[in-house]
């Protein structure tokens, strides 16, 4: 039997790099450790590179149980961008906590592998094995700053919820298996399509059951109470990665599983899917707004995104892809940015994450108010930023499916939001005090980091057309 | 870039250059974006001088591919109702630029958000495209919620806060309502688009421009502002600095009423025909509601704030009388209001630096000590009550003129407006102007400087100007005013047989 292995090299490569990285982890002295993050982000980078090479290259590979489409191609270099911010915004950070560096760049590297896998799987177990690779690491990353009491804690919950979501997971893709005879995604959806009358009872739980397992990846309310307190124990990098990267992840299967294969039984779960994505934006923007801590106010809009990205997937359709992808898109640019902030006011084992933290920051650190500024404008919807152009797609999208329902409860979220996002501006720009920041001579990965996410933020904004053409062609390559 | 274009940007590309100076050289900043206001403004003259005041439709149009895939297209375009608002715009920034020259706290990103503030606007007046329009409404937005919240006085978080949450209320449901409009439109020509001008030849049914005209209008209602959603108004220029409110009151609140003209109206003239009487109830319930309590404060700039809900609120009825009278006075008012209420909040600020108190009785008897300011504020104070022969009347006469034909109760009613409103200013005028002299302070107040001077002088010309010689502003708004009320006038006999019994069946039955 031939088999092509081509498709799997960018995934490979990144595997390789947390491997190299956790070898020379054991051989590079305490003070050269910087060389790691050098590793990391060269091997992130020829990884990249190998998958713009191979973007054209249909193939796939293990009786095509992953392929490298474009929609893969799109993730991968999603998840590869996100990892590469991530270790950026990292590299001080886990200086002032003393983090082991070694594993926590070789942790962030293999939940990169399982997210590409996770996109790239075109059968239902090898997006499993996918989702656990990134799952384990993304629980250790979260406890990984032993010293601090919420970190176990933190890492404690998301494990049991985590292994909680893979139990419905499980159990669901086994009850798909059990009516349609595979697990392969091209078969389930042949396997739905000849008769088209009701499909049976127990494929239509196991579909729910996906579902319920991918909702509490995406922190769609109901499943999301774990979000708020992992979110705020984790290292800041890493509550980063996660809000972007985890959730993409998700997204990407919930795109590939549910808009495409199994969009037969769209009828079926549009209307759950619909109350989730309602109470999702509602309650992460309501209770985000009592927050005092701005890292439980991003924990909680990540909820409330992770609603408007729901729109997409109620809207379905070419529409509805293009939307979820662009927005995953500036939501990363976005999200990725504020943490950094986040994480530049970090002063030795003090983290300052409070409002109050905030103040004068605009007068005191112009470059990062600015940033900061700018990502709350562009959370918040306020053209001509990234945010606002993912939003309006959204909003299309629902639209032109006949939800304009969807897209009014929307937009009055919206609303709701900028009374939190905009605190955050009222501190900076409009309040005396407040915690210092980082200058760039101390913190110049991360300045970079951050200017990387502006770029993207106004980017995306100003010009959405290259990004918008790259989802849609993204989505529609899904077969 | 073409002419708009570079209009629109100038400012912006300004505000961009003022990066690169020291922000320590304030005198410097100052000057840069003074002078690229006046550059802006040149710019406009420029775009007067090309201005065809024969036709109606659009002119000096641009269009560039923005978002192919959705039919977004970077579209601008100038006619005779817009026209004078942007020069309205590029006059009025560099004349809050020179207002501003007392600030001295973080200059640099003042002048920045200024100017930035203006490409905002000029870019919301000349936009054709819906989603370009959108941008810079909203553009718009951001500047003065810092400028309001950084520079202005105690309560500016409260007030900035206020205002941005009051106006993305509207204008989030007005972008749903833009994008049902663009599906609508390929619904039914298959072709996807934002462009004002190929929406608007959709015919929606009634019951779907009713909807979409409730989404627009609330958005521009709240800009105007249309009582009762005119609460934010107060605070914003009460804690705005002077050039804030300048531009506040000059600019932004005419973005509601040209909302209305430009976009409410034509798209949705069934819809706007039986919101008539609603609007304008509300309109003239906000003429004699805002004079009233304008009358009640002693606090300057609450007066004319409360002032201005009023005038505005004439505004709005011109335009609801769709009529070429109705419309041409209530463009006419935009501009004399920027001017005259332009000038006002220039006016209190002007005291307000000197004496740190904007309360009536703090003053009085100023004329005899300051008698440039005192005749400066007279001229304005008369053109603010509409005296013939000032900005004022034209445009206050030919708004009852207009609003007489289709509401002759509700016009009655405003009227007593203009006698409540010369009232209240004529009285605030004489206790600060006029009688003794009390006040040690008072005794000791330096009259205007040649800066000061050169703020007011030119819109004191401009009151006279367009007071003695309107013809040539009417006369370019004319055929552009025209094309809307023909618009609206095609709905009136479409009406009924949508909607069945309405006031203008009657109208249509005696045409027959």
């Amino acid at each position: 039997m031939e088999t092509n292995l081509t498709p799997l090299l960018p995934s490979a490569e990144v595997l390789l790099t947390a491997l190299a990285a956790l070898v020379l982890d054991l051989f590079v002295p305490k003070k050269e450790k910087g060389l790691l993050v050098w590793i990391s982000l060269v091997g992130l980078a020829i990884a990249g590179g190998m998958a713009v090479f191979l973007r054209d290259g249909q193939g796939g590979a293990f009786q095509n149980t992953i392929l490298l489409d474009r929609f893969a191609f799109f993730f991968t270099l999603f998840f590869l961008g996100a990892a590469a911010l991530t270790i950026l915004s990292s590299v001080q950070y886990v200086r002032e906590t003393e983090i082991r560096e070694g594993e926590f760049y070789v942790l962030v590297l293999l939940a990169a592998f399982g997210m590409i896998l996770m996109a790239a799987a075109n059968d239902l177990i090898l997006f499993f094995l996918g989702l656990e690779t990134m799952s384990i690491a993304v629980y250790v990353l979260t406890g990984i700053w032993r010293e601090r009491a919420e970190a176990a804690e933190a890492a404690m919950k998301y494990f049991l919820i985590g292994a909680f979501a893979t139990g419905f997971l499980l159990y669901g893709i086994a009850l798909i298996y059990g009516t349609t005879g595979s697990t392969q995604l091209a078969r389930v959806a042949s396997a739905l399509k000849p008769d088209g009358g009701q499909p049976s009872l127990l494929l239509l739980t196991g579909v729910f059951l996906v579902l319920i397992g991918l909702a509490f990846k995406v922190a769609a309310v109901p499943f999301h109470f774990w979000v708020p307190d992992v979110y705020e124990g984790a290292p800041t990098p890493i509550t980063a990665f996660m809000a972007v990267a985890v959730k993409a992840a998700a997204f990407a299967g919930w795109a590939r599983i549910f808009l495409h294969s199994l969009s037969p039984l769209q009828g079926e779960w549009t209307v759950p899917v619909k109350a989730l994505a309602i109470l999702t934006m509602t309650v992460g923007n309501v209770v985000a707004i009592s927050q005092s801590s701005v890292k439980r106010m991003l924990a909680y809009s990540s909820i409330a995104h992770a609603g408007y990205l729901l729109i997409a997937l109620v809207a379905g359709g070419a529409a509805g892809g293009q939307a979820l992808l662009f927005y995953l898109l500036s939501y990363a640019a976005m999200t990725l940015g504020a943490f950094a902030v986040l994480i530049a006011l970090k002063d030795g084992a003090r983290d300052n994450e409070a409002y109050g933290d905030f103040a004068g920051l605009g007068f005191k650190r112009p470059f990062l108010g600015m940033a900061m500024a700018l990502f709350m404008l562009s959370l918040a919807g306020f053209p001509p930023l990234g945010g606002f152009t993912g939003k309006f797609y959204l909003f299309s999208s629902a639209v032109t499916t006949g939800h304009v329902d969807l897209a009014i409860i929307g937009a009055l979220n919206s609303l709701l939001s900028v009374v939190y996002y905009l605190r955050v501006i009222v501190m900076m720009y409009m309040e005396e005090g407040g915690a210092e920041g980082k200058s760039f001579a101390r913190a110049p990965y991360l300045y970079l980091a951050i200017a990387v996410a502006v770029l993207g933020t106004i980017y995306l904004g100003v010009f959405p057309a290259p990004a918008l053409d790259l989802s849609l062609n993204a989505f529609s390559s899904l077969r | 870039m073409k002419d708009l274009s570079l209009l629109v940007f100038l400012p912006t590309l300004g505000a961009a250059a003022l990066l690169f100076i020291p922000r320590r050289q304030t005198s410097a900043l100052f000057k840069a974006a003074l002078g690229v206001s006046l550059l802006a403004f040149l710019q406009s003259l420029w775009i007067l001088w090309r201005f065809d005041p024969n036709t109606g439709a659009m002119q000096l149009v641009e269009r560039l591919r923005w978002i192919p895939a959705y039919g977004i297209e970077y579209a601008v375009g100038i006619d005779g109702l817009s026209l004078f608002l942007v020069l309205l715009t590029a006059f009025l920034t560099p004349v809050a630029i020179l207002a501003s020259w007392t600030i001295h706290d973080r200059v640099k990103e003042y002048l920045f958000f200024m100017l930035f503030l203006e490409t905002g606007m000029l870019g919301a007046l000349v936009a054709v495209d819906l989603f370009l329009f959108y941008v810079f409404w909203e553009v718009m937005l951001v500047p003065m919620y810092f400028l309001i919240g950084v520079w202005g006085g105690e309560r500016r978080i409260y007030a900035a806060v206020k205002f941005v949450i009051y106006t993305m209320a509207g204008s989030l449901l007005m972008l749903v309502g833009i994008i049902f409009l663009a599906t609508r439109n390929f619904q039914v020509t298959q072709s996807l688009t934002f462009d004002l001008l190929r929406i608007s030849n959709l015919n929606l049914p009634y019951d779907e421009q009713m909807w979409l005209f409730l989404a627009f209008a609330l958005s521009f209602a709240i800009k105007v502002p249309l009582f009762p959603l005119h609460t934010w108004l107060p605070d914003a220029h009460v804690e705005a600095p002077t050039a804030g409110s300048v531009i506040l009151a000059g600019v932004l609140l005419k973005m509601g009423t040209y909302g209305f003209l430009r976009f409410a109206i034509p798209l949705f003239p069934a819809a706007a025909l039986s919101a008539a009487p609603w609007v304008v109830a509300l309109a003239v319930v906000g003429i004699v509601y805002g004079a009233m309590v304008a009358m009640m404060q002693d606090d300057l700039k609450k007066l004319v704030a409360y002032s201005s809900v009023s005038h505005l609120g004439f505004v709005m009825l011109g335009l609801f009388a769709f009529n070429l009278q109705g419309i041409e006075g209530a463009v006419y008012q935009m501009l004399n209001h920027g001017l005259s209420t332009g000038a006002l909040f220039l006016i209190v600020g002007m005291i307000y630096d000197r004496r740190h108190t904007r309360l009536i009785d703090d003053f009085g008897g100023l004329w005899k000590q300051i008698p440039i300011f005192s005749g400066f504020f007279l001229v304005v104070t008369l053109s603010s009550i509409g005296l013939p022969g000032l900005n004022g009347f034209v445009g206050e006469f030919l708004i009852l003129l207009g609003a007489f034909a289709t509401a002759p109760i509700w016009t009655a009613i405003a009227a007593t407006g203009v006698v409540l409103g010369a009232i209240t200013m004529l009285w605030m005028f004489r206790r600060v102007v006029f009688g003794p002299l009390a006040r040690p302070e008072n005794q000791r107040l330096e009259d205007m400087n040649a800066r000061e001077i050169c703020m007011l002088a030119p819109i004191i010309a401009l009151i006279f100007f367009m007071g003695i010689y309107p013809q040539p502003f009417l006369s370019r708004m004319k055929s552009s005013a025209r094309l809307v009320i023909e618009r609206v006038e095609s709905q009136k006999l479409a009406i009924p047989l949508i909607q069945g019994e309405t006031v203008w069946e009657e109208k249509a039955a005696r045409g027959n």
